[in-house]
């Protein structure tokens, strides 16, 4: 039993454990108190000084998210002390950060607005100081604008929690800025984890708002659409539908609303990949071939390996990623079904990441000269897409999907969150590898939100060790626990760079933390578990496709797998 | 001896001498109190503020005790090992470092090389800095006396407070006070007088006072306590120095108090993290203002009660007491 304090907000008497903030008992208890730079998943700061409080018997105002509750405490959380301050300091957070409204991540839901409303913030009170301030972008998936940047400090920390560290404080001047490091040795991995803890909207994808009406411009090509596994359970909370919200059918029939000829669903290339890796993952058991074998249908994951560890670029599957292999598939196989020239068709992927941003340009997978896809839009892009075109989303009647590729199995919708391509490949190569039915095809131990899962697994009369890692930091960990004890290793590992896999995505809404992120996943795996069809190889428009085209066809091996190599620095500039 | 060396210490109502008035004895009792299998102590000698100079007088003059003090406080403390954390320039005085090791001998005291600033002298930048980040302070609590130094408890003290425990010890300790006068004085420098003195009996003793006959009762000013003290008015003398042990005086007819604020302006601008809003915008704000010459009172109000009420450590709630005070005293 933790000990229980009494304390007083607002004239509110208020029992509850101790060791909390006032900023976390407040929520409780629906006082609102003002946070900005507070982000329940990373460190207190306590910079922003905007959830300053009164506290009776005490000098000053104190932070609310960073004081911690003691017994007798009696806080006023409006008093005009607090409200002058707060207006202050808001005031002077405007003054810092140029408003581009137009064109930001947090859309209509600008914590900044919104409190300037509630706290009669005269936003230009004094003139912007960072008007010259540089933008950054980083390769072809991330853009900084360092003139919306108000100091909290967040990315920094999300950026080092990753591992990467890419992101510093300078001191310029006499003023310490956020900048992109000079050292060669680190470089950006377009995870997005900065945009997703900035409450300023500084960070956002490369062509984010400005170029998302281009795909459908092209009037005389044959625009067709693919969305990826974590899209369904995020894009609602964009028009007000709570987190988690299953909304696969009204995607469909938006994206035919906008006139897209054709949608996809990039779930069915998740069963594709997941027959593919199940089939490498058994040769490489049986012949010996290089263990632990490691995901990469995450690209930023693949760039952080290509980049820090290369010595590890031979454990990464071959096989591409779901919305290559789709893209692929698109202008090969369904456009010689379709007798369209490839050449006049275009692919866009909505997906809830920016660094496949980044993937679609890697020429190596190019097939026949062509970009298997041509465009990726964010989560956030389609959503904003929809807002300029008058689309009520959360009203329209679900639709069904093209059905030339049909429907995924649960299997390829698991992808989304972290530990479903690890459970997916193994209801397919547990099958092939033993020639047994999976009865159980639950593999509850490589769910959820932790860091880092591990498992092990009888195959064949030999126990394997399985470990899933979401976050880059704690993939680091592992890299580095395989590099101590090789002999001791991994049979497969599975590595997203997002904390809590695709489904906290740098393409996703904001905000974005672990509850929301939860309510994501478990969505994820109800439309599993209510799928008739969970196991990827039982897909019949799978063991279609490869009866029809893959098995017979040259191109196969091009369109379903790819290389890697040792990554340079990426071309990080000032735009 | 370390039985009663607390005891001592209350008794002798020694306050630490950063500026912070800490009582020693207390914070020396949360320390051995503390439960941790290891403990650090760390001996402050950062000294960034302006014009004072009395921790380089003190290892000038009295390195022998300075070591004697952290040495009582390695034996009060169990498990203790111990840094002196010095300005570069005095670590870099071969003198300086040179004589402290040999008095260190054997003992668990590593010398360490400041980076940074006036802010890098505050407590828990000291511990950010010996850790080998930046200093930018902590959340407090946990206070360093809790958690400091990763994380164990840490007794952190200025240069000047190990001196006069070395005092206390042999029971030789007068209530001495280091004080640093510069300015427009006929005799600069550091001078050891007593710690109950008022400012103007620290003037008159060190043949610093100005004349005050009825005429020039406005000939001069001063600022007491460092760059974030107060500024006083020759009539407000007669009260005991708050802050660190400095006195800057300043002849009225040769001072302008716009260009003074500028230099604070651009001191706490050059000085300060940029962690906290009102400290990082507020300062820069005040420094544009002053750099045009001209003062929006209603602003410089605004930016001055952010910067003392909600700003995140003592440097940015200090930065208000030297302007407002000037504001109120001399440009009325």
């Amino acid at each position: 039993m933790s000990e229980k304090v009494k304390i007083i907000i607002d004239g509110k008497e208020i029992e509850t454990e101790k060791g909390q903030t006032i900023l976390e008992v407040a929520m409780d208890n629906g006082i609102e108190i003002p946070a900005l730079c507070h982000h329940p998943d990373l460190k207190v700061k306590a910079s922003c000084r905007v959830c300053v409080v009164e506290i009776k018997g005490r000098k000053g105002l104190h932070a609310s998210c960073s004081t911690k509750i003691e017994e007798g405490m009696e806080i006023t959380t409006d008093s005009e002390n607090v409200k002058r301050a707060r207006k202050i300091n808001l005031e002077l957070i405007f003054a810092q950060h140029r408003e581009e409204c137009s064109d930001c991540v947090w859309n209509a839901k600008c914590q900044l607005l919104g409190l300037a409303k509630k706290n009669n913030v005269k936003i230009t009170r004094f003139i912007d100081r960072k008007t010259d301030y540089p933008t950054y972008q980083f390769d072809d998936s991330v853009i900084f604008d360092s003139s919306k940047c108000i100091d909290c400090r967040n990315c920094v920390e999300v950026c080092k929690n990753q591992g990467v560290g890419f992101l510093e404080i300078k001191e310029k001047g006499s003023l310490f800025q956020i900048v992109p490091s000079e050292d060669p040795k680190k470089d950006c991995v377009y995870c997005g984890q900065c945009i997703m803890s900035c409450p300023a909207g500084a960070f956002e994808g490369v062509g984010e708002f400005e170029d998302i009406e281009k795909p459908l411009q092209d009037k005389d090509k044959h625009v067709v659409v693919q969305f990826a596994p974590a899209i369904r359970t995020s894009i609602g909370e964009e028009f007000g539908l709570p987190a988690g919200e299953v909304v696969t059918g009204q995607i469909v029939s938006a994206l035919k609303k906008l006139g897209f000829d054709n949608v996809f669903d990039t779930s069915v290339a998740a069963d594709f990949t997941t027959v593919e890796e199940s089939k490498e993952l058994v040769e490489r058991i049986k012949e010996g071939g290089k263990l632990p074998l490691m995901t990469s249908c995450c690209p930023a994951w693949v760039k952080y390996v290509e980049f820090y560890y290369p010595e590890f670029i031979p454990n990464l599957t071959t096989v591409r990623s779901p919305q290559i292999i789709l893209g692929g598939l698109i202008k090969t196989y369904w456009a010689q079904k379709e007798n369209i020239d490839p050449k006049n068709i275009v692919v866009v992927s909505i997906m809830p990441c920016v660094a496949k941003k980044h993937e679609i340009n890697r020429t190596e997978l190019e097939i026949n000269g062509l970009k298997p896809v041509d465009y990726v839009l964010t989560t956030r892009e389609l959503a904003r897409l929809l807002m300029k075109n008058k689309i009520d989303f959360a009203s329209l009647e679900p639709e069904e999907l093209d059905n030339v590729f049909g429907d995924p199995s649960g299997a390829g919708v698991i992808y989304g969150a972290s530990g479903g391509v690890v459970e997916s490949a193994f209801r397919t190569a547990y099958e092939k590898l033993t020639n047994e039915r999976l009865e159980d095809v639950e593999f509850k131990q490589v769910r959820g939100m932790q860091g880092i899962k591990k498992a092990e697994v009888e195959l064949a009369g030999k126990v394997r060790k399985i470990a899933v890692v979401n976050g880059l930091g704690n993939a680091k960990e592992i890299l580095e626990e395989i590099k101590n004890n090789p002999n001791e290793s991994y049979t497969c590992v599975e590595v997203m760079a997002c904390l809590g896999g695709c489904i906290g995505g740098g393409g996703q809404p904001v905000p974005s933390n672990s509850s929301i992120k939860k309510k994501r996943a478990e969505s994820l795996y109800n439309i599993d578990d209510k799928k008739e069809i969970r196991r990827a190889h039982e897909n019949p428009s799978v063991e279609k496709v490869y009866k029809d085209f893959l098995n017979e066809d040259p191109s196969a091996h091009s369109i379903l797998h790819t290389s890697y190599k040792k990554a340079e620095k990426g071309n990080n500039k000032k735009i | 001896m370390d039985m009663d060396i607390i005891s001592k210490l209350k008794e002798s109502g020694l306050t630490g001498r950063s500026g912070s008035g800490f009582p020693t004895g207390l914070k020396w009792e949360a320390v051995k109190g503390a439960v941790a299998d290891k403990k650090y102590i760390v001996c402050n000698g950062s000294e960034g503020e302006p014009n004072i100079s009395k921790d380089s007088f003190i290892l000038e003059n009295h390195s022998e005790e300075v070591v004697k003090g952290i040495k009582i406080a390695l034996e009060t403390i169990d498990n203790s090992s111990a840094y002196i954390y010095l300005k570069s320039d005095y670590y870099n005085k071969y003198k300086y470092k040179e004589v402290l090791e040999e008095l260190i001998g054997d003992s668990p005291i590593a010398i360490f090389k400041k980076i940074g600033g006036y802010l890098a002298g505050e407590e828990t930048c000291v511990c950010e800095v010996i850790e080998g980040k930046s200093p930018v302070p902590r959340i407090k609590p946990p206070y360093p006396s809790e958690a400091g130094l990763w994380g164990y408890p840490t007794l952190i003290n200025n240069v000047e407070t190990f001196y006069q425990v070395a005092q206390i010890a042999e029971d030789n300790y007068k209530g001495g006070r280091l004080y640093s006068i510069a300015g427009d004085v006929e005799k600069p420098g550091t001078y050891e007088l007593l710690e109950n003195m008022t400012i103007k009996q620290i003037l008159q003793e060190t043949g610093n006072l100005p004349d005050m006959n009825e005429n020039d009762e406005k000939s001069f000013f001063i600022q007491a306590g460092g760059i974030s003290g107060e500024i006083l008015l020759p009539e407000e003398l007669d009260q005991k120095l708050k802050g660190i042990g400095g006195i800057r005086v300043f002849n009225r007819e040769k001072t302008d108090p716009m260009s003074l604020m500028k230099k604070w302006a651009e001191f706490f601008t050059a000085e300060n993290c940029d962690k906290c809003t009102p400290c990082r915008e507020g300062v820069y704000r005040i420094n544009e203002m002053l750099k045009k010459g001209e003062i929006d009172k209603e602003k410089m109000d605004d930016f001055l009660f952010v910067l003392e009420q909600t700003s995140f450590c003592a440097l940015g709630k200090g930065v208000a007491v030297p302007f407002r005070s000037l504001i109120n005293k001399l440009l009325v």
